[in-house]
């Protein structure tokens, strides 16, 4: 299903080079799809992810824009509501505040206001990830935001594969996508699969039996190096996007362990865990063990110290500790 | 009669001059026939009425051909109409039916029909203007000789959705007409006292797009202004801004008593009637009698009544239609 050959999937790929294939392979089977952002042109990116898809698709393909995101933004949706499919950058997730209007008020409602005459076949890409002391403003993860909008499908990989695959998917879905990668996850290196999984589909990343961890984003790695190090058997889940929902894989893997953690890296007060947390207890109430536990980032701004910043940021020995104590409970 | 544009290319069902004093005729019917629905509180929701701006909108949408762009306004029923839309239809959207244009769940302010390239009247001030400048982005890459209009008003050039569009349809060399209906008030306000530079025209300058002012109240002058501009739009010189002065007769809602307003200045205004001024204009050039216009206007009324006869027997929508358009599937 996916459209990467053999020759281009190496060995060890970066999850940064897996976004800049998975662009080229959308850019390169429709001709309707174009990038638009601010430096995704010549300029390649700031994080480089479009570097050389200028060069190769030309500027009618990739279009440099002026920082106006409120206008390039509510453009692309124009774009997508009369025959192009764009890939639109918002280049840190804390920029989309400035253009919420054509994301939440127009994109994921025109479809539904027309009775479906209109669609918006749009991909917002943008990044978060907070740790590297780049301060309140450019760290948020504000995923659970867009969630909460109906008419709007949000994907959040965590992995090589998925960087690339749920991308690909994304481009080709019908409906507007925010794609959320996390800039911390860019460095990190993995394998491209050849029978990717679809959009929508959360992925057993590693099978447990005594507590279901359920996660997304950049906290799948730590939820991994947790369950390497953790005496408890753990289930990790990755749900790879919020909406749609997997809960079908998540009550399933709840009904086994009997106990349910749910992990990320945004801020824990109103947050997903929440939503994940109120279905599984309608659901599985009589066969929970334990409460369900949440771990996310307390209720306030990422501060700029690198020191207070990592106090605040559910690692694997946090998680690793809920888990043994969620075991400890029942 | 097919009317033809500057580059040849044939405009909207080819209005001849009488039967844009009739497109007039059915919104003007139009209008007042939903002012008094909803003071009866036959039509939920919100209304806002063109009466009194129906040159702008049939001097622009006489001239363009059915797949052209219009993206509009909460005030948007006119360009609806003038654009093609079905009254039959538009009333139902009004009345909340499930035969609306929307199958009852856009409303007033969320009618569209891309079928006859209406992206939408849109409730977020501003918010289509963007839109407009996406579907001529799509018109240009996609290599078609479509020209994409923005209806807005005065009030909309204040907010930042305006100028970042206005400043990326510029840049890209997009065929979009920017229509600028100027009718003095934004919402209750005197739009004088808003900016030290009341003039949308002269804002033009900041962005290097050609702009010109024309009387909003006389529909051959839109007319012709529109072809001019047409022409060179489509010939891939960029956008250009039409500011049509013209009033708006009621309030920005319908139910506004707008104590806002100098008596006087509605007296001018009103006797300066778009549709006595077309009718003097068509008479005196022996382009009509005075009887082709009074059927023109009767034939309006029927049109309109049967709308709303209809509109009140039709179905309710399906109780499931709540929930279908929110994502398509993929």
């Amino acid at each position: 299903m996916s459209s990467s050959t053999p020759e281009t999937v190496a060995a060890a790929t970066r999850y940064l080079d897996a976004i800049t294939q998975g662009l080229a392979d959308a850019l390169a089977e429709d001709e309707h799809v174009v990038l638009i952002g601010i430096d995704v042109g010549a300029g390649g990116g700031i994080f480089a992810a479009t570097r050389g898809l200028h060069e190769r698709f030309g500027p009618e393909r990739v279009l440099d824009t002026p920082i106006s995101e409120m206008g390039y933004v509510g453009a692309a949706v124009g774009a997508a509501m009369t025959g192009l499919r764009p890939i639109v950058e918002i280049m840190f997730m804390d920029f989309v505040t400035v253009c919420l209007d054509p994301i939440v008020n127009q994109a994921a409602k025109l479809p539904y206001m027309t009775a479906g005459a209109l669609s918006v076949p749009i991909v917002f890409r943008t990044q978060t990830g907070a740790g590297r002391s780049a301060g309140a403003q450019h760290s948020q993860s504000l995923e659970v935001m867009f969630a909460h909008v109906p008419g709007l499908k949000v994907v959040m990989p965590a992995t090589v594969t998925d960087a690339h695959d749920l991308l690909l998917d994304s481009v080709r879905d019908p409906n507007p996508v925010l794609f959320i990668e996390n800039r911390r996850l860019y460095g990190m290196r993995g394998e491209l699969d050849q029978d990717p999984l679809p959009l929508g589909r959360a992925r057993i990343a590693r099978a447990g039996d005594e507590v279901t961890v359920v996660t997304w984003g950049q906290s799948l790695r730590e939820c991994l190096a947790a369950a390497d190090r953790s005496e408890v058997s753990l289930e990790v889940l990755d749900l790879r996007s919020l909406v749609p929902l997997d809960i079908e894989t998540v009550l399933e893997s709840v009904s086994r362990t009997g106990r349910l953690l749910v992990v990320h890296e945004a801020v824990q007060d109103f947050g997903a865990g929440a939503e994940i947390a109120a279905r599984v207890a309608d659901e599985l109430f009589d066969e929970l063990l334990t409460p369900v536990r949440r771990l996310g980032a307390p209720a306030v701004p990422m501060p700029f110290s690198p020191l207070l910043e990592r106090s605040l940021l559910p690692n694997a020995d946090a998680i690793a500790e809920a888990a043994t104590s969620l075991r400890k409970e029942g | 009669m097919r009317a033809q544009s500057a580059d040849g290319r044939p405009a909207t069902d080819g209005l001849s001059p009488v039967q844009r004093f009739e497109r007039m005729a059915l919104i003007r019917s139009f209008e007042l026939k939903v002012s008094e629905l909803y003071r009866d509180g036959d039509i939920p929701g919100f209304v806002h009425t063109s009466l009194g701006q129906e040159a702008v909108a049939v001097g622009v949408c006489g001239r363009l051909a059915r797949d052209d762009y219009v993206a509009t306004t909460h005030r948007g029923h006119g360009h609806c109409l003038a654009k093609g839309a079905d009254p039959g239809a538009m009333m139902a959207e009004l009345f909340a039916k499930g035969t609306g244009l929307c199958h009852g769940k856009g409303g007033s302010m969320h009618v569209a029909d891309p079928g006859h390239g209406i992206l939408g009247a849109n409730a977020i001030v501003g918010a289509s203007i963007p839109i407009a400048v996406g579907a001529g982005l799509s018109s240009r890459l996609l290599g078609q000789d479509r020209v994409s209009v923005a209806f807005f008003g005065e009030g909309s050039v204040n907010q930042g959705a305006f100028h970042e569009a206005a400043n990326l349809a510029a840049i890209w060399d997009l065929p979009v007409l920017f229509v600028c209906e100027n009718n003095l008030y934004a919402e209750f306000t005197d739009s004088s006292r808003m900016s030290r530079v009341p003039s949308v025209t002269a804002r033009c300058a900041a962005y290097g797009i050609e702009a010109h002012e024309v009387d909003g109240n006389d529909v051959a002058a839109v007319s012709e202004a529109v072809d001019d501009a047409l022409g060179r739009c489509r010939s891939g010189s960029g956008p250009i801004l039409l500011e049509a002065h013209t009033y708006r007769w009621q309030g920005h809602y319908e139910g506004d008593a707008q104590p806002y307003k100098p008596e006087a200045e509605v007296t001018n205004w009103k006797a300066r009637d778009p549709l006595v001024l077309e009718r003097g204009r068509l008479v005196v050039a022996g382009e009509a009698t005075a009887e082709d216009l009074d059927a023109a206007v009767r034939g309006a009324e029927d049109i309109v009544e049967r709308a709303v006869s209809d509109a009140r027997q039709a179905d309710d929508p399906d109780p499931m239609e709540a929930y279908a358009d929110v994502l398509i599937n993929a």
